[in-house]
This record gives C-alpha cells, structure tokens and sequence, in this order.
C-alpha cells in the first residue's frame, strides 16, 4: 500500500532532461536515450516510468494494459501524476507490453482536422539493441535500425499517415520512439 | 487512501492544517517537539488551485479565482503517509501539515490533536466569532413600506 516512493527527486530539473530524451527519441527514431531517476514499483519499467511521469497529467488519461495493471502502480501513477485512467478507446497514452495492449485499433488515431488527438503507446519491450527493422523517413539520415514488436502492423499504421499512433519503446532504463511518420521496411 | 482512519476524522483534520493562519502551525509544532524522523514522497511543492463557487450557493458552478497552495507528503519510517496542503507559499508549513496527518495515523493521535490540532481549531473559531460579531455590528435593518401598488 504504501509503495509511493521512488519517484523524481528533483521533478522540475529530472522531469526536463527526460523530456528532452523524448523529443529526441522522437525527433531521430531509432535513437536509443538512456533516462534514470525514479524507481518504479513492478513490473514496470524505468523508461516506462520516466516517460508516464514526465508526459502525463490530470488532462491525460492513462491506458494501463492487463498485464501491467495492479493497485500499487495505480496509486504510484496517482500519486505521481494525477493521470485519471481510462480504456483503450479515451486514452492519450498507454503503457504495456505488445501484446497486451492489441488491438492497434482499439486507440484513437486522431482525426483529419486534428491529426494531434490520437494515443501514445508506450510499449515495453524484451530488447532495444537486438538487429530489427530498416526504418527511413523524417529525422532519419539514410536509415535506421529498431527491432519491432511487429512490423507488418506497424507498417500499417504508418500508411495511415497523417493519422495513427505513435509509439515509444522502451526497454529498462533505454528508450526508443517510432512515430508515424516513420517509413518501415 | 490507508484505511487507518476514517475519511470524515481525516478530512476534518486535513481541513484544520490546510487553513491554519500563517507560522501558527510551525510554531505549536515546534513547541510540542513533535518532529520525527520521515522520507519525502514529494517535497513541498507551490501551486495554484482554482476555487470555485456557486451562484447564489446553490446555483450554476463558476470559477471564482486561483488561491496558491503549497503540497508536500511524507511517510513515516512505520509506513504512515501524510499529506500535507497548505493555504500560501509557507513549504515548512505544508512539511508540518504532512507530518502531523502522517502522526495522526499512529498511536500518537491524541497527543497531537491536544498539542497542535485543537489549539489551531480553537484559535480560528476565535477569529470566525470575532469577525462574525464585528460584521453584526454593522448590520443594517431595513423595512420596505407597503405602497400598494403590487395589489
């Protein structure tokens, strides 16, 4: 019950130099940013935690996948935050493994007059550094490499451009990001 | 949030720390040597709040203004987490606050409520009962006539 802790120690200073980790991740996709500060209670990740507690606020609905759900990271992410927590249909931003986050259709992908409203997925992944997928696009020089959870499917999110999600990966205490307008393969 | 004590007791008590006049609470504090050792879940932190009313009491919510707050929480090396929300920028004030919502949660509630609690409580109804008589001085009957033409 009381597994507040290990949250930022300095919030304005630690919250800002992972902002920065994540307009990186998602202005190079493919880069790899190494974030620390917080301790988060299990199974999430540090990445993962550090991104829920820089991105997220009372305005944010947070999408908590199955796998990952459980009293203690609820009152974590509250108290944290203040994020309410909604379904996968009304989410700004949700965190869990591939799997249990499924279906991609499930979230909203925005629409053509506000491409913005649509859901961040926060998805955690088993390895960032593994050999992966060819990806090219906008802040890409020629191309990079990122092992996906799945591909083809992301493939087919990046063909909805200017809509769809945007994704970052992470990984322990390393992310990634994967936005839409990455080209895949 | 803890289950150790009923919602409406904290709430009251939330409620006296959060409008205690400025350095009073520090001060009964400090004299009833209630300081323990304790781990910061969120050190002090200022803010605003935004206050809302409703016409005429009962009617249509609107926002009446922003109030600044100062925020801090604490927990006990026993595991009580006290949370603290203080009205102004005062962070000994909101730090004081948590620590004696968190005291509160132990077996030393009674003392703390006699030592810091009840002082605070008396202190402010005083002041309500005086602003309260000096706004019923002033008060001005007034009597509309009858003149008929409402028959």
């Amino acid at each position: 019950m009381n597994a507040l802790q290990g949250g930022f120690a300095d919030p304005p200073r630690d919250a800002a130099h992972a902002f920065r980790a994540a307009m990186g991740a998602m202005a190079r996709p493919g880069t790899i940013h190494t974030v620390t500060g917080v301790t988060p209670p299990a199974p999430l990740s540090v990445a993962a935690a550090v991104l829920i507690l820089t991105l997220c606020d009372p305005d944010t609905p947070l999408f908590i996948a199955p796998s990952h759900d459980g009293p203690a990271l609820r009152d974590w992410i509250t108290f944290h935050t203040g994020a309410p927590l909604a379904g996968p249909a009304d989410c700004t931003f949700a965190v869990g493994p591939w799997d249990a986050l499924l279906p991609l259709s499930a979230y909203a992908i925005g629409t053509p007059e506000y491409p913005d409203r649509s859901a961040t997925l926060i998805v955690e992944v088993p390895d960032l550094r593994a050999p992966g997928t060819r990806l090219t696009g906008p802040g890409i020089r020629d191309a990079a490499v990122l092992p996906l959870p799945d591909a083809a499917l992301l493939a087919t999110n990046a063909a909805l451009f200017p809509l769809g999600i945007d994704l970052f990966l992470t990984c322990g205490a390393d992310l990634a990001a994967l936005p839409r307008s990455t080209r895949i393969g | 949030m803890d289950g150790a004590a009923p919602v409406a007791g904290r709430q009251e008590w939330l409620s006296v720390l959060a409008r205690a006049p400025d350095g009073r609470l520090a001060e009964l504090s400090e004299q009833a040597a209630i300081a323990v050792p304790f781990d910061w879940l969120r050190r002090p932190e200022i803010g605003t709040v935004m206050v809302r009313g409703r016409t005429g009491a009962t009617g249509a919510p609107f926002n009446l203004g922003e109030i600044t707050v100062t925020r801090a929480s604490v927990q006990l090396p026993s595991g009580e987490v006290g949370h603290g929300h203080v009205l102004g920028r005062s962070k000994t004030a909101a730090e004081w606050a948590a620590v004696v919502d968190a005291l509160m949660q132990t077996d030393r509630a009674d003392a703390i409520r006699a030592a810091v609690l009840d002082p605070l409580a008396a202190a402010m109804a005083a002041t309500t009962q005086v602003r309260a008589e000096k706004a019923a001085a002033t008060r001005v009957e007034f009597f509309t006539m009858v003149r008929g033409e409402d028959q």
